[in-house]
């Protein structure tokens, strides 16, 4: 089937049948390789995308799915904005080891800190506990989600 | 063409302090290529036909339906394997593709490659496979037995891959004069690595008929060497690339698909062939670690010195050996935990079953071991009336004791600097006051456990590392490594190590991933001997090529400057070098124009010093690795919470007191710590892995549980930074030994709120509840 949505914002068609998995749409077609895929089951979140500005788990997804709806990947995500905090703030306090959970796990902090600008510990630990990662037990990250929330906090003032 | 990547800008990091690591920039923006994310062009997909049986005879393999299915390119059964086509390190007895039986559930049976994905699934189950089913064996005990079917007929001992008994002193007679005594008896059960990129790797024929592959491995060049022999082509006809990996912890030491991805590409007309495994695979085919059964039996005199200790260990390797022999002397030599223990008896042995196989898994066997003999040291500690913490600190060892395997340490020992931090902590001191606070229907106790680990191969294996540095025509320095990075930031070490050295920042840096074509044989990225190894060879390296670039700089100098100068007047800066006393200034380019390549390329071979001792005990794991030189030690301590209505059981707190040499950069040792410290916990109390007659029951993210955000607390590091002789800048590995003493410290926390232990695998919360209704505590306000 055709199907046209806006990817990382691009307006795009692509013909497709309708049960394929977005991720290997994404991957395989497109070569947006920063959607990793780890469980394929929807349990890890490593293949993590924005759907309408919102976390959906890509591995989910088909294709059909995807009509008039805009996707944004880790390639796209505009790097104005809080994209470019997070990301220095995952590199600052070392919340990257192997980063095969990293790409997902980013876009996972966006839509948090979007839908909740100041969360505290907890909410942050409960807002990232779709996202797994096996090499970090997950402190750095909190501690990177918690600099990223302070310094947009700063930069709104 | 070898590949590199050119990381973030920054200022030149210096040795002992925390710097990003260079590898982060292009993980974060999800531009780095794992194994998985090359896709060549017009590739084909492989995948593998698996058994559905633990033990069997296979009696025919009819292909014929798949092979003439369009889109299919090659379906391939152990008769196109040209070699021994049998895998393994020091017993090769894993085939590539079965050839005659299965000894486990999902053991590999025919590959095939095809056009899509689609295809290759239809094909894959097109092909049938007829079985005669075997006895089977799944109880490593049982094994054991006369009566039991024997997996590899012809080895001398049956199904035991690997026994040995190691006596010190007096052996286990000393027991009998000991004042006290206790005994447990512990049983743990398998782990799952569960890294998050699953096995993956393409491969494809060069023109020079070279097989070349990129693959998520730990070993590149030790890769080749097991190729070579299972599919009889010389090793240098191998290509082996080593991108970063994406989580690996041991599961990927060793061949995991490069064996079918060579016979994949040997068979694809000259395209290139792909293979990612789906994450129930993973768990059928990947190994594991190895679950124990232990039966501790420890003693002191009256003054509360350990005096004798008598223990056996029995694990199962599953169907193959891997890594079963070195797993177990790592047990052994552990067994007895950091203490000076003049009297014992360490039995132990390795056997095969019909389960999966099980290999090395980080902590490799000392997870297991120290659960045994840190919770007899508790209950003996409470039997004879000492305090936890002063009962281990009066054990301790110390640099110049003997271990209860007869191992003389001669290197750093920091065990006791981390006992008195632990009890000088608050964690510890106010432990009562925050056990008696606990809320209502919560029961709360601390668990402790200490805890070392081996760095590197042992005496017999030679622990090498040949590191590579060049400085490139352009006058920027690239860094060659020679040892995969699996996610720990070893690489981005070597380039801080280089830069320290040099006075060069990451921006005049690159580093080149392992790949036999072009960077030099290492070892594996294994055994905590990663960066203690290669950080060695590449600190001579580093040297090397600053003493030819101030040789090549004092003769532009000394043209300009009309005098004979003095090598001492020069200093390298961040894309230059300076001559001090007059002030003037040459960029790194220039230099580098002025030498010829074999200069501006400077290579530096390093070999681990070993232990020499000659032990009287023990004989067959010598050459698995007993005994060792350096050893990194560990105080854990964790505060736990149980909810007596429903079993659950939390981790409030963890502190991590680690004596692992000087620290290179904090925060990626850290991150070691944190990491090893939370897989811990997830063996301890989520990944309840198991198995029914061979098969398993927990092969998915759904039923197999990894630690989330929520189940893991935040985590206290304390260092104890001594400087180890052996370890470059004085460090010692850290890359295992937080995860050693997790399981044993909860396994003392859930004993002192339950009173009772639970001594059999991961302690769930319904095995806390049972415990809790057997002791009368459930539902206790």
């Amino acid at each position: 089937m055709r199907v046209k949505f806006m990817l990382n914002g691009k307006q795009t068609i692509v013909d497709a049948p309708a049960d394929r998995r977005v991720v290997d749409l994404l991957r395989e077609d497109f070569g947006l390789i920063g959607v990793k895929e780890c469980c394929g089951a929807g349990e890890c979140g490593a293949c993590t995308i924005l759907v309408n500005g919102t976390s959906r788990l890509s591995c989910l997804m088909l294709a059909a799915q995807l009509e008039g709806v805009e996707v944004t990947t880790i390639e796209g995500v505009a790097p104005e904005g809080s994209f470019a905090i997070v990301q220095q703030a995952f590199i600052d306090c070392g919340a990257v080891q192997c980063g095969f959970c990293t790409p997902g796990m980013v876009l996972a902090v966006l839509d948090l800190l979007q839908r909740n600008p100041q969360p505290s510990s907890e909410e942050i630990r409960e807002g990232l506990s779709g996202n797994l990662c096996r090499c970090t037990g997950y402190q750095k990250i909190v501690e990177a989600v918690q600099v990223a929330a302070a310094l947009l906090k700063g930069r709104r003032a | 063409m070898c590949q590199s990547s050119r990381p973030l800008t920054s200022a030149p990091s210096v040795i002992g302090q925390s710097a990003p690591r260079a590898d982060a920039l292009t993980k974060v923006t999800g531009e780095e290529r794992y194994a998985t994310d090359y896709y060549p062009e017009n590739h084909l997909w492989a995948g593998i036909k698996r058994a559905a049986y633990p033990h069997a005879r296979i009696t025919s393999i009819d292909i014929s339906q798949a092979k003439g299915m369009v889109g299919v390119v090659a379906v391939l059964t152990s008769k196109d394997v040209q070699g021994s086509n049998r895998l393994g390190i020091f017993e090769k007895d894993q085939p590539i593709l079965a050839d005659g039986i299965v000894r486990h559930y999902g053991e590999a049976v025919a590959l095939v490659t095809a056009e899509t994905k689609e295809i290759l699934k239809q094909a894959l189950a097109a092909i049938v496979v007829e079985y005669e089913p075997l006895a089977a064996v799944f109880d490593p005990q049982a094994a054991m037995s006369k009566e039991s079917v024997i997996l590899h007929p012809g080895r001398a001992d049956g199904n035991v891959l690997l026994s040995d008994e190691i006596s010190c002193g007096r052996g286990v007679e000393a027991l009998a004069d000991c004042e006290f005594t206790a005994e447990v008896s512990i049983e743990v059960n398998w782990q799952d690595h569960a890294f998050l990129e699953t096995e993956a790797g393409v491969a494809w024929l060069e023109a020079d008929g070279t097989i070349a592959m990129i693959a998520s491995t730990q070993t590149p060049f030790r890769d080749r060497l097991e190729l070579a022999e299972a599919l009889k082509i010389p090793p240098t006809k191998f290509r082996v690339m080593a991108p970063y990996l994406g989580g690996a912890f041991g599961g990927k030491d060793g061949i995991t698909v490069q064996g079918f991805l060579a016979l994949a590409a040997l068979h694809a007309g000259g395209r290139a062939v792909k293979m990612w495994y789906e994450r129930e695979e993973h768990f059928l085919a990947g190994t594991k670690r190895h679950p124990a059964i232990m039966k501790y039996k420890l003693g002191c005199d009256q003054q509360g010195m350990l005096q004798a200790l008598d223990c056996s260990i029995l694990m199962d390797t599953g169907a193959y050996s891997a890594m079963g022999g070195e797993v177990l002397e790592l047990a052994m030599e552990h067994a007895g935990g950091p203490y000076c223990i003049p009297n014992t008896r360490i039995k132990g042995a390795v056997v095969y079953t019909n389960n999966p196989i099980a290999s090395a898994f980080r902590g490799f066997g000392v997870p297991q071991v120290a659960a045994g003999i840190e919770q007899a040291v508790d209950e003996l500690a409470k039997t004879a009336g000492f305090d936890l913490l002063q009962f281990r600190l009066k054990n301790a060892v110390r640099r110049g004791s003997v271990t209860p395997t007869g191992v003389l340490l001669t290197q750093t020992v920091g065990l006791s600097e981390c006992l008195k931090k632990v009890a000088d902590h608050r964690l510890w001191r106010e432990r009562e006051l925050w056990q008696n606070s606990a809320p209502a229907f919560k029961r709360r106790g601390v668990g402790l456990a200490a805890c070392y680990h081996a760095v590197g191969f042992g005496p017999v294996i030679p622990d090498y590392a040949n590191a590579k540095l060049e400085l490139a025509a352009d006058g920027h320095i690239r860094v060659f490594a020679g040892v995969s990075d699996m996610g720990q930031g070893n690489a981005a070490t070597y380039m801080q190590i280089v830069g320290h050295i040099l006075f060069q920042g990451y921006d005049n840096m690159e580093i080149v991933l392992p790949d036999t074509a072009c960077t030099l044989p290492s070892c594996s990225s294994s055994a905590s001997r990663t960066t203690f190894t290669y950080g060695n060879a590449i600190t001579g390296a580093a040297d090397i090529l600053k003493e030819r670039i101030l040789a090549r700089a004092l003769l532009l100098f000394s043209f300009q400057l009309l005098e004979q100068l003095n090598v001492q007047d020069l200093v390298l800066l961040p894309g230059r070098i300076v001559h001090q006393p007059s002030g003037r200034e040459v960029p790194l380019q220039l230099i580098a124009g002025f030498m010829d390549e074999s200069e501006r390329i400077a290579t530096y071979s390093y070999t681990c010093p070993v232990n020499k001792q000659v032990l009287p005990t023990g004989k067959k794991l010598r050459h698995h690795g007993y005994p060792h030189r350096v050893f990194s030690y560990a105080v854990q301590l964790v505060r736990l919470q149980v909810d007596t209505l429903t079993g659950e059981i939390e981790v409030c707190d963890l502190l991590n007191c680690i004596e692992a040499g000087s620290v290179l950069n904090p925060q990626v040792f850290e991150q070691q710590i944190q990491g090893g410290a939370a897989q811990g916990i997830g063996y301890a109390l989520f990944e309840d892995f198991a198995l029914k007659e061979g098969k398993i029951r927990t092969n998915d993210f759904s039923t197999y549980i990894l630690p989330t955000a929520m189940d893991i607390p935040n985590m206290e590091t304390v260092v104890v930074p001594l400087a180890e002789d052996d370890g470059p800048y004085g460090m010692k590995g850290a890359g295992e030994i937080s995860i050693d003493g997790i399981l044993s410290a909860i396994a003392n926390g859930v004993a002192a709120i339950i009173g009772t232990r639970i001594t059999q695998g991961t302690l769930t919360g319904e095995k806390i509840l049972l415990a809790l209704r057997q002791a009368g505590k459930e539902a206790v306000r």
